[in-house]
This record gives structure tokens, sequence and C-alpha cells, in this order.
């Protein structure tokens, strides 16, 4: 069924369809009208699941470690610094193994405060060992959140689905809602393959030794470095398995397809723009009136974040001369994240080396015109013209 | 970039519920084949009262620049007085269309090159049996009068389904009226 409604709503009627058991939240802008359309679905009985209201972010993923830990599909949200909140936790659920699905209305990070859009609380959370993927608009947040519950619990990793605060969250648009009974088919409840069972008493993650030790029944334990081995082993095995969630996902709703990168224009592409979210898909009227004008130009988005596929990132921008990367993210006193990400998997699968030009843009809201884009992406596409290898900022005043 | 969006500013004060008409606008438009609809709320720290806008981007195909529209077509204004508060009309193209609910004379507004449409939307919600105040569904038969982009009964059925439970045949009733009393000038 179509229907126009925010990403929010889009979320939290993905989280419903998944049958998620568990939901523990703190609002915090933009995040809150997803955990408030929860509660009142929970509230009217439309969805079989239990809230439990926290007091803080930290609480909240406490609380879905210990349910998913129980056997329970659990899920979270929120936004900028209830994410940093939650950092320890984060990284906890990773470790445990804990198929989580946690939405993120990405947001800047104080300080000083800001309550707008970009992506510095997401990047920020790269390296927990959490996978994390950007939607674009509203049909990928409700559709990712759906995959998302599938891929964790076949990889036993979690998952952050990441889309846009306020340009996503707080925008309508139209969407299709999948069918329940189709969903249903595609995400079968979850069989946890171990849960805490007070009949049965367990300790899961007390502490580990250095080195692998034999338990009380002579079997071997592994030590803390093999099981961040099978962690990270299991990450990469994650690239393989989205693209068999999504083939399944294809196959029952007809849709999808691009469940790393979704290229635009790029087959011929002399230059390519490469960001995350929302952003790409302004950046496609952008390629088009470049187009028109004669450049070849082009946009990958990246969809998978991590784990990287940077395989087939570097693949996608096989043959251009440039690649011009917009992020939403600082590594400070470095450059953005995801160029370091795009440079590093140049450097080891391309053939050629294009250019790479970097820049920095929409920091705490500040406004992303598309005549900012072009010009930049423009300036980009002629390296003469201006831009160069320094990471350049977007929008900037006043300085 | 997209020149063939068609875009439309709505200015209220927050409470109002200018969201709600630009959402309601979209729907029925979406329902008349329009495949790219987009509705953009201004973002972060609205209070009841004051001034805010919302943008509605409306094209036959999929809309992927969300940025908030610098030069509307269409300008809709659920209150006359926040004309001497706000600069409602800029960026608005050469020949565009400016909506206002107000009790003046439509003889009374000049935007350069612009035509303008003017209902008593207060006056003739009250009259459909509407609290006083509540604009948000008379202002969108008005729209409809002017710009001509969706028909009147599309228009009339979505705002019945929107409002289940509060009031929807008061609500469709001051559309209907709005449209029937919209009176155009301008330029």
């Amino acid at each position: 069924m179509q229907i126009i409604e925010t990403g929010n709503t889009a979320a939290a009627l993905g989280v419903k369809l998944a049958r998620a058991q568990v939901i523990a939240a703190y609002p915090i802008t933009p995040q809150t009208p997803l955990t408030e359309k929860l509660s009142e679905f929970i509230e009217s009985g439309e969805m079989q699941a239990e809230y439990i209201p926290v007091e803080s972010e930290h609480s909240a993923l406490a609380i879905c470690i210990a349910a998913t830990s129980a056997g329970a599909r659990s899920f979270t949200a929120t936004s900028s610094n209830g994410l940093l909140y939650m950092h320890e936790q984060i990284q906890w659920a990773a470790g445990a193994r804990l198929p989580l699905v946690m939405c993120v209305a990405n947001r800047g990070v104080g300080a000083p405060w800001t309550i707008w859009n970009d992506h510095q609380d997401s990047i920020s959370q790269r390296d927990t060992g959490w996978i994390q993927i950007y939607a674009n608009d509203h049909q990928q947040i409700i559709d990712s959140v759906i995959k998302a519950f599938c891929l964790a619990e076949e990889v036993m990793v979690p998952v952050m689905i990441c889309y846009d605060g306020y340009i996503l969250s707080h925008t309508h648009m139209p969407f299709d809602v999948p069918d329940s009974e189709k969903v249903d088919a595609f995400l079968p409840p979850y069989r946890p393959p171990y849960a805490l069972d007070p009949a049965d008493p367990s300790n899961l993650n007390t502490v580990t030794m250095p080195d692998g030790r034999a338990d009380v029944r002579g079997d071997i334990s592994l030590g803390y470095m093999e099981i961040r081995h099978l962690l990270q082993r299991d990450m990469i095995e994650a690239v393989p398995a989205l693209e068999r969630v999504e083939e399944r996902f294809q196959s029952v709703f007809g849709r999808g397809g691009n469940p790393y990168v979704e290229p635009y224009r790029c087959d011929d592409a002399d230059y390519i723009a490469v960001s995350l979210g929302s952003l790409s898909y302004q950046l496609h009227d952008v390629v088009d009136t470049l187009r028109d004008e004669g450049v070849r130009a082009g946009v990958l988005s990246v969809h998978l974040y991590r784990p990287f596929p940077d395989r087939i990132i570097a693949e996608a921008l096989n043959g251009c001369s440039g690649v011009v990367v917009f992020e939403k993210a600082l590594s400070y006193g470095y450059q953005g994240p995801l160029c370091s990400d795009i440079k590093s998997a140049l450097y080891r699968h391309a053939e050629g080396r294009p250019f790479v030009t970097n820049y920095i843009l929409g920091l705490g809201g500040r406004e992303i015109t598309t005549q900012d884009l072009y010009e930049a992406l423009k300036a980009s596409c002629f390296p003469d013209g201006g831009a160069g290898e320094e990471t350049r900022w977007i929008g900037l005043r006043f300085l | 970039m997209k020149s063939d969006n068609i875009e439309i500013r709505w200015h209220g004060r927050g409470g109002q519920g200018a969201i709600t008409a630009a959402k309601i606008v979209a729907k029925a438009m979406f329902t008349s084949g329009y495949t790219g609809v987009v509705m953009v709320p201004t973002f972060g720290t609205e209070r009841r009262g004051a001034p805010v806008f919302t943008s509605l981007k409306v094209s036959r195909e999929k809309i992927y620049d969300l940025s908030p529209s610098k030069e509307p077509d269409i300008v809709v204004v659920l209150d006359h007085l926040l004309l001497e508060e706000e600069d409602i009309t800029q960026g608005l193209k050469h020949d565009g269309l400016v909506v206002i609910n107000s009790p003046l004379a439509v003889r009374s507004y000049r935007f350069n090159g612009s035509r303008v449409a003017v209902a008593d939307v207060t006056d003739l919600s009250v009259k459909a049996g509407l609290p006083q105040g509540m604009v948000n569904s008379g202002i969108i038969g008005s729209f409809a009068r002017a710009a001509g982009l969706v028909e009147l009964d599309v228009l009339l059925k979505t705002i019945e389904d929107e409002f289940i439970g509060r009031k929807p045949g008061e609500n469709s009733r001051a559309a209907q009226l709005c449209y029937e009393n919209t009176i155009m000038g301008g330029l």
C-alpha cells in the first residue's frame, strides 16, 4: 500500500512489520516521532511488543542487550548525543554478537549544541563492530529495517540503519508499505542459537583470558583475540550475506537490488561523486545538469558503510579519472572518513589512480544548496580549475 | 535545478495546520498522478503562533532533490498578517501565484507580476461549522480554485479521509465554500 508519511513513520512501520518484541528507547530529536509511533502501535494493540521506557540511551541499549540475550527480537533508536551516550553498550552488543537493530536519525553532535542533521553521530560509531547501512529515501528506510533483522540474525552482528535527521525523518514522501504476510514469509520469527533461561543459568561474556583455556569439561574456550577475530571474519562474511538477503527480498517484494552501492549514470562517467544518504539523491539532479553540459558525471551512493565493500566500490569507480567525496562528517585533524576509506579501497583495488577530492558540507544542518553542489562538482571535474587534494568546505561563511 | 517541479510554499503560524494542509494537497496530487510529492517542513524549533513555513514540491516523476524550494511557483498564506512580518514572496517566480486568507479585498494586494487569490477563509470556515481559527482545510479550497492543479472532488475526499473523527464534513464544506468564494486578481 502506498502512503505519504515521514521517514520516522517509515522506520516505525518497518519495525512493526518485523514483529520486534522488545522496544526500549529514550526520546531525542529528531528520532522522537519514531519511538512515539511505536509506543502508539503497542498501546493500541496493533503491535504485540513490550515497550520499556527508560531514563537514558545507555539503559535503552542495555535493555535491548538483555532482551536479545534472552531470545527476543529487539529494537532501539536514537540520534546524536544519545547515540554517543550508548557508546559503551554499542561496543558490548557487537562483542556479545547480538542481532539487534537500531535506527539512527542522523544529527550533529555537541558541543556546540545542535539538533540538525549531519553524519558525525553514526560515523563516530564506525569501529564498534556494527553493520552500518545508510538509506536515501523512505522506501529504503522501511525496506532496510526489515532486511536488517534478517541480516543481523543470519550473521549475529547488530545492524544500524542510518537516515538523515529532518531531511528524511520529518519529510513526507510516498512509499510502499509491504504486506504483512509477505514480511512474515521473508522474516520468520527469531530463533536464537542460545538464550538466557532462568531454568538453565549461564554466564555470558565474562572475563576472558588473553589465551584460550579448557573449561571444567575439558572443552577449549576461545581467548579474547579469537572471539574478536570471529567478529571480524563474520563482518566480512556479512557482505555476501547481505546480497543473499537482498536477493530474497527482491524475489518477495520485487524491488531493491543495490545492497552495497547505488550507482547513477556511473557506467561511462569520467567523474563520480560519492556520498552517504539523502545527499546522494540531491546529487542526481546535479549530475543531470552536468551531463546536459557535456560533462560525463555520475553519482555513487554508498549504502553499506560497515563492513566496507571496498572491492565493489573500487570496481564501481574503476575507469573514472576523478572521484569527488561529499561528506557530512569529519575525522578532525585529517579528512572525511568516507574519503579515507574510498582512497584505501582505490589503493588496493583500482587499476589507475583517479584524483580524489573531498568536500565537507552540511555540518549541524547548514543548508546544502543544489547550486553549491553543482559548482563544487563542476570545479572538481576540471582539476586545473581550482579543486585540489586538500579537504574543502562548502557553505562556510563569515570566516 | 530541475525545472519541471511545481513548488508550493505554505506560510502559517505554528499550530495553525500549514503542514496538514500541505500534506493533504500532497496526497490529493499523488492520487491525481503526480508520482513525486515531497513535503519538507521547517526544521527545528517552531513555537505556537510563530511564523513557520513548509515547502511542497510536486512532479510527474520521483523527486530526488529534497532541498527546500527557493523559487516557488505558488505561495499560500494562512494568515494575512504574516505579510507584515515576513517577505512571503521571496523568490516567487515572476508569473507566480499568491493565495491569501484575508478579509481584505483582492485589490489590496499587488505582488509584482504575480496573480493573487483571496478568500476570507477564517470567516468562511466558521460558516462551515468549524471553530474560529481553523483555516487549514479552507485554504486548500482556495488553493485548488486558484492553482487548478487538482480536482475539487479528489481534494474533498482527501480532506474527509484526513480529518476522520475530527469534523470531516465541516472541513470538507469549508474547502468547498472557500473554493466557491475565492476572488482572483493581481498582476
